[in-house]
């Protein structure tokens, strides 16, 4: 019986806090609200970082890790800054998101999610950002339609940052890249590894 | 001024608040030498601010007149007004304390028959009042001062003002030759009672003190009762002088707040709830009071109070802590935050907002022996290797009147102990 209780009061809190970076501090939350009402994407949540954290200790499990709300996180840390008991808001929220990625419990169509996928492939072939290619990808995140239509509307934007030498048109045929491309490749390899490794461990 | 004799068997007692002065008056009237020493020229201290107490609603005159009374009454008690410890040193049973004492420009002569202060023209900042009103160069600090003596403002000594006083006086109290002196007495066992100030809620960058006229602190909207107070007693809001219909208190304006005060200062829940009967009593159903809390921590018997609030259809409660203050029409202001209670986003109209700002600790840096302790709050922890150095009241923990007057006692107490066991030693 006790151990029932145990489980339901404890359950989705430990699993955060072994498995979402700094969460921990999740339990130091006092529901003040000051990180919720200081938030510049307040307009844009689904649950502000405040009520995130009683559900996470309400045991909503599924609720919080497929809600979009640590995904509209922009990493401004007015949360950070205000709350009275220091809690690492910006930081719990981006583990949160990663969490719920590596579980495959983000949200379909999240555009943060899609754009954090689009940007880490873009970046993990070279080992730099091929900024032509990232910004046509997002224009046609969307489909084609919308993709030409935005294209369109930037087309002065472009010619100004080809003009002043900002984009070269050059990096649609691969692109700039480090000098050891193979090396990285190992390194990024290597480091899965050991997060898979970690996640064994703690999961 | 005539000698001050003490010995290693004296008590000093540093601040003449509540705390102070009843450590001072209870060590007296066991018999004990006490030297109770008070940097203004009056006691009282934040009590003689108030208008009245929580929980019976009280006015503090009352139970500081009493003190006074007492006071007046005991010969074992010298008090040194104007005058400020600056440093301790020695070991329990037998410590040097060095006081600065400051010129009052008016010595005992004076009869507060009040005609320098007509006589002379300059004006300052009224501290009793929190800088909202002036006082004349020449002041006594308010009507229940003790001792009721004038004093003259330093910045008007060597100008016309400190010769028209002179001139004025009849008594020949007005000694502008007076000079700082500095005394070093021996005593036996030290209570700190140096109490407590309102935390500066400028600091409080979001709330926006400093940015508009009718955000203002607790201890100023306790000001505007006083019927000697800058507004004659009555609730006004500063921009306008109007008289408020939708008034805000926010909790925590400083306190439980990582980057301000860790502490939960104790009082500012209660403050609040009182305040909001005084919006009752003036207003009555002109005026509603939105108190925004985190929770309110009103214990034990103090609990009655709380609900009596509750009852009154005027008063609301949001549990909340508001994010931030922006400026909004008709000098009013816009509170936003986010609730705990259903997560809703708010942006609420208010025209008056007192923010119960908290106790932030007097208890100084560099005036004690080594091994006093004093915690990460700024209070003296009750420590074996303090000595007999004892904190008392607002400088032990934040505390009410109530508590600060109980651990006052104790900390007298604890003082008579180490002076006896001397004077057992000496025979």
């Amino acid at each position: 019986m006790s151990n029932q209780i145990e489980k339901y009061r404890r359950s989705f809190l430990s699993e955060v806090e072994a498995n979402v970076e700094e969460g921990d501090m999740v339990k130091m939350c006092m529901q003040c609200g000051v990180c919720s009402g200081s938030c510049p994407m307040q307009n844009h949540w689904e649950h502000p970082p405040q009520e995130i954290f009683m559900m996470i200790r309400a045991g909503k499990r599924e609720e919080v890790l497929s809600s979009s709300s640590m995904w509209m996180c922009t990493s401004c840390y007015n949360c950070i800054a205000r709350c009275p008991r220091g809690l690492p808001i910006t930081h719990i929220m981006h583990g949160l998101a990663t969490y719920a990625k590596r579980l495959g419990l983000v949200p379909k169509e999240q555009p943060t999610a899609k754009f954090g996928q689009m940007f880490w492939d873009n970046l993990s072939k070279k080992g730099r950002v091929n900024e032509l290619k990232l910004g046509l990808a997002l224009y046609f995140m969307n489909g084609i339609g919308p993709g030409i239509k935005k294209s369109l509307e930037m087309q002065d934007v472009g010619m100004g940052m080809m003009k002043t030498g900002r984009m070269n048109p050059m990096e649609i045929l691969g692109g700039h890249s480090i000098k050891d491309t193979a090396g990285f490749s190992k390194m990024l390899a290597k480091a899965f590894e050991i997060e898979e490794g970690n996640i064994k461990n703690n999961g | 001024m005539s000698e001050v004799i003490a010995t290693n068997q004296t008590i000093l007692v540093a601040g003449g608040g509540i705390s102070g002065l009843t450590a001072a008056l209870e060590a007296a009237e066991c018999g004990k030498q006490v030297i109770l020493v008070e940097k203004g020229p009056t006691v009282g201290g934040r009590v003689g601010q108030l208008y009245k107490y929580f929980p019976k609603l009280c006015f503090p005159t009352c139970g500081l007149e009493i003190q006074l009374r007492r006071l007046k009454a005991n010969k074992n008690v010298r008090l040194l007004t104007m005058a400020e410890v600056t440093g301790i040193s020695g070991e329990a049973g037998n410590y040097t304390a060095s006081i600065k004492l400051s010129p009052r420009y008016i010595n005992e002569n004076c009869t507060a028959c009040g005609e320098c202060g007509k006589a002379v023209e300059g004006e300052y900042d009224d501290e009793h009042n929190y800088g909202m009103k002036k006082r004349k160069a020449a002041y006594i600090p308010y009507n229940l001062a003790y001792p009721q003596r004038y004093v003259l403002d330093p910045r008007a000594v060597g100008t016309d003002d400190g010769e028209r006083a002179k001139a004025a006086c009849k008594y020949n109290a007005v000694d502008l030759d007076m000079q700082e002196e500095t005394l070093e007495l021996n005593v036996g066992a030290v209570v700190w009672a140096t109490g407590w100030k309102p935390y500066p809620a400028a600091k409080i960058q979001p709330y926006g003190y400093d940015r508009y006229d009718n955000v203002i602190t607790n201890v100023e909207f306790e000001r505007m009762l006083d019927p000697f107070g800058p507004t004659g007693g009555k609730i006004v809001r500063p921009s306008d002088g109007v008289a408020p219909k939708n008034i805000a208190f926010i909790q925590c304006a400083g306190s439980r707040d990582r980057n301000h005060l860790k502490h939960c200062s104790r009082i500012c829940c209660m403050a609040s709830l009182k305040q909001t009967t005084y919006v009752a009593e003036q207003l009555g159903d002109a005026c509603k009071s939105t108190v925004y809390y985190i929770d309110i921590r009103a214990i034990d018997r103090i609990d009655d109070f709380y609900q009596k609030v509750q009852k009154d259809p005027n008063v609301s409660f949001v549990k909340s802590k508001v994010a931030n203050i922006v400026s909004g029409s008709n000098g009013n202001v816009v509170l936003n935050g986010v609730d705990t209670e259903g997560y809703n986003r708010y942006a609420n109209d208010h025209d008056l907002v007192v923010l119960a700002t908290g106790m932030e600790s007097t208890v100084p840096q560099g005036v004690f022996p080594e091994g006093t302790v004093i915690n990460e709050h700024g209070f003296i922890d009750l420590e074996e290797s303090n000595g007999a150095i004892f904190g008392a009241g607002c400088s032990s923990d934040a505390l009410d009147v109530n508590r600060a007057a109980q651990n006052a006692t104790a900390a007298a107490l604890r003082a008579i102990q180490v002076v006896t066991k001397v004077a057992a030693q000496e025979g």
